[in-house]
């Protein structure tokens, strides 16, 4: 076993993914990736849980998909260090006003929502 | 002479360079959250809020648009936090999620996302409209901008929007983005952001995968996959609906 088969298999699911994120995004003839990271991520669950007599995951490659993992943060500061902060500031109130209210409407729906999931839930 | 070498090691070796520099960031923001706030503010909020400050500082010091990366020596910054690390990362949180908590949130997940394309478009146009816009192509181009960035410039170009309309519909997904990234870690104890289901509703509503990445890793990085996994659909099902079903609804209200 070693840490290759992880992040292989990690990589895997990854373009496996993009490819029908991108099919889907084809077939609704939108031109965007449909899904593509949350296909991925079903994937690579779907995999990793497969019988677990036959196909499980040692430790060592298992720490291949972790290290990655793990990494999420760095990666998410240098995404949040390479965005076009300027533009997003400086492009007029209107942008500003438009992205801040979408957000803030947002948030506030979050808590309806659960709820009603919630509610519909428990009369099963 | 030393300086040229240095600064010919730094950016031939890019990347490398980038995981020195995120490394010493991350470092300091975690000693910052212990020593100044002793861990109110988490240590990975204060990096992400130092990475969109020092995105500005890069952006008006470069002229470009790509923040920080935009300085020769600090490009590997770019690539680290591309889109590929950052899918890449993000499909591995999904290595070890609870199926059972995806599987009970899967219906209210998919609803969430078309609510919250719905739901920020509706806010972007009724914005634009309140600016005086009353040109259907302009005012759904926006409100296609305020579901993501990326939303906004495709539909901006499925219907012929001018480029200015197009950067402004970047700017408003730009600033939902960074917005939510800085916001979410403030307001998740108040709309109860704390559990897998909860993440979950929250992605699809959000939408904005970098916001949404950034958000939840300062808030509790146990709930990424579940966030993450809604909010991937969103900018998809935002391209689908944006130039369609919505852009009919706003040229019905708005016929020339």
């Amino acid at each position: 076993m070693m840490v290759i088969y992880g992040v292989a298999l990690l990589s895997f699911c990854m373009l496996v993914g993009e490819l029908v994120g991108d099919l889907l995004g084809e077939l609704l003839d939108v031109q965007a990736n449909v899904g593509g990271v949350g296909i991925a991520m079903l994937l690579l669950i779907f995999l990793s849980n497969l019988s677990p007599h036959k196909f499980r995951l040692n430790p060592i490659t298992a720490s291949g998909i972790g290290f990655w993992s793990a990494m999420y943060i760095p990666i998410v500061v240098a995404m949040a260090a390479k965005q076009n902060v300027v533009a997003a500031i400086s492009s007029g109130w209107m942008a500003i006003i438009a992205g801040v209210a979408a957000v803030a409407a947002s948030f506030l729906m979050i808590p309806v929502l659960a709820k009603l999931a919630r509610d519909s839930n428990d009369d099963r | 002479m030393i300086v040229e070498s240095l600064g010919g090691v730094l950016t031939a070796n890019a990347l490398i360079t980038a995981f020195v520099f995120v490394g010493t960031l991350v470092w300091l923001s975690y000693w910052l959250s212990d020593k100044l706030t002793f861990g109110h503010l988490h240590g990975s909020a204060i990096a992400i809020a130092f990475g969109l400050v020092l995105a500005y500082v890069g952006g008006s010091m470069t002229g470009g648009s790509k923040g920080l990366a935009d300085f020769s020596l600090l490009a590997g910054v770019g690539v680290l936090g591309g889109a590929m690390f950052r899918d890449f990362a993000i499909v591995a949180t999904a290595f070890g999620a609870d199926i059972e908590a995806l599987r009970k949130a899967g219906a209210i997940g998919a609803a969430s996302v078309i609510i919250g394309v719905v739901l920020s478009f509706t806010v972007g146009a009724v914005v634009a409209v309140m600016f005086g816009y009353t040109d259907a192509v302009v005012i759904t181009t926006i409100g296609a901008g305020a579901a993501t960035y990326i939303v906004g410039p495709v539909t901006g170009t499925a219907l012929g929007a001018e480029s200015g309309v197009i950067a402004l519909s970047v700017a408003a997904g730009l600033t939902k983005s960074v917005l939510v990234m800085i916001g979410t870690p403030l307001v998740a104890r108040r709309i109860g952001l704390n559990n897998p289901h909860s993440a979950m509703i929250y992605g699809g509503l959000m939408g904005t995968t970098s916001g949404v990445a950034g958000g939840l890793a300062a808030t509790d990085p146990k709930l990424v996959p579940y966030g993450a996994m809604t909010a991937t659909f969103y900018t998809g099902v935002g391209c689908l609906l944006a130039p369609s079903v919505l852009y009919l609804a706003v040229r019905a209200m708005f016929a020339a």
